[in-house]
């Protein structure tokens, strides 16, 4: 591929310089789908949706607790593939994406532990147990911890970049784990009330919640990563004469505004 | 070979490696990641007893029975197949009923009663509301007639 055709094709988005402006213009529409689905799904989940015939209202807590447990197990495996693409390719935007990425998942991981908790005490009888499911979720959370320190802790970005990929590549084997723990060992935690194999187990304003609370919980994460990664592709390009003239610019309108007001 | 496909292997056959690894752990420590032994298995002498463990399994309908100072509580939990006594003194779970899942964490003793010290609820994957719940039980109960 020719430099011009490059230019022309998606693939220019990989480069940073198109992919800052980018970011920039779609992070502001994925931000407001996250705002309207979430209230949407709220609506729905307490509103809407029925009370559970076993469990009363406290079920409500799935609403929160399921999409926020999906998000931190599909956002490591989205970190292990850009490590992937960028230990293979050598792609500079690859690993900063995969480093964006890891706080939002690490804050799910944690929403999902900590309504997972609320939930357990009035149906199971307890906040914590050491099941599969549960260890292997507090598992990932580590994980999450120990690819952001050590990407942060090393100062050659080139050499956090390889840390941080292979925990990334490492840590996912713990994800089918996570996901499939309830299936291969006797857990106190239930199986899964949604897979792709089999029918919902689930009266449908109930799923209808859920998955509108899943869909909301990607819009947020599109949009806090494509603002999280802005930044960071501007530190790591700051020798580079396109920064340049972007830092110029947003000084300038930076002053404009600052000339309007006074 | 390019580069770029060495490195492409090399980060494969690394993945693949670690995954074949972690099986082998895993399935090497099997009997360490049950949470519960099913009464079967108890009965059979799989379960670590003289030691505190876990059953897990049904309440068996109609066994619920408290003492006379109305915190004892006696039951059976049932995996169908064999049915384990049980004692336990203290609060339950809202949720813990006859006919629905439970896990006991206490030691079974001589006289093969299992001393519980914490009685743990297990609930479902399936929600839905009430009326839905009582349309189920009532097919439930005539298919059973029409079985029986």
């Amino acid at each position: 591929m020719t430099t011009s055709e490059r230019s022309r094709s998606v693939l220019r988005f990989a480069s940073p310089q198109y992919f800052y402006p980018l970011a920039g213009k779609l992070a502001p529409w994925f931000a407001a789908l996250a705002v309207v689905l979430t209230l949407a799904g709220l609506w729905l989940g307490f509103f809407v949706a029925p009370t559970d015939a076993t469990q009363g209202e406290v079920y409500r807590v799935i609403f929160i607790h399921v999409p926020a447990a999906w998000m931190s197990m599909f956002i490591y495996l989205v970190m292990a593939f850009w490590s992937a693409v960028g230990l293979v390719m050598n792609t500079r935007l690859s690993f900063v994406m995969s480093q964006a990425l890891a706080p939002t998942g690490a804050i799910f991981c944690f929403l999902a532990l900590w309504t997972g908790a609320l939930w357990g005490k009035p149906t199971w009888g307890a906040y914590w147990v050491w099941d599969a499911r549960l260890t292997s979720q507090l598992l990932l959370l580590f994980l999450y911890f120990g690819f952001i320190a050590l990407t942060r802790a090393i100062e050659d970005p080139r050499r956090a970049d390889r840390a941080g990929a292979i925990i990334a590549l490492v840590g996912a084997v713990n994800v089918p784990i996570i996901y499939f723990s309830v299936n291969w060992w006797n857990t106190l935690h239930q199986g899964a009330s949604v897979s792709l194999t089999k029918a919902p187990s689930m009266a449908a304003t109930m799923l209808a919640g859920m998955l509108v609370m899943a869909i909301a919980a990607w819009m947020y994460t599109i949009a806090v990563v494509l603002w999280r990664v802005r930044p960071m592709i501007l530190e790591r390009e700051r020798h580079t004469e396109w920064v340049g003239t972007v830092l110029e610019k947003e000084l300038q309108a930076v002053a404009a505004n600052k000339g309007g007001r006074a | 070979m390019k580069a770029r496909s060495k490195r492409l292997m090399l980060v494969g056959g690394g993945v693949a490696l670690l995954v074949a690894a972690v099986a082998l752990v895993l399935s090497a420590f099997q009997q360490n990641l049950v949470f519960f032994h099913t009464p079967s298995e108890v009965a059979e002498g799989k379960a670590p007893l003289g030691k505190t463990f876990r059953i897990g399994g049904m309440v068996e309908d109609g066994s619920i029975a408290r003492e006379a100072d109305g915190l004892t509580v006696r039951f059976a939990i049932t995996d169908t197949a064999k049915v384990i006594p049980v004692t336990y003194r203290g609060t339950l779970p809202d949720l813990f009923k006859e006919g629905k899942g439970a896990v006991v964490q206490g030691r079974l003793e001589d006289d093969g009663i299992f001393r519980a010290t914490e009685v743990l609820a297990k609930h479902d994957e399936n929600y839905m509301p009430p009326e839905a719940a009582h349309a189920v039980e009532q097919a439930q109960k005539a298919a059973q007639t029409v079985s029986q």
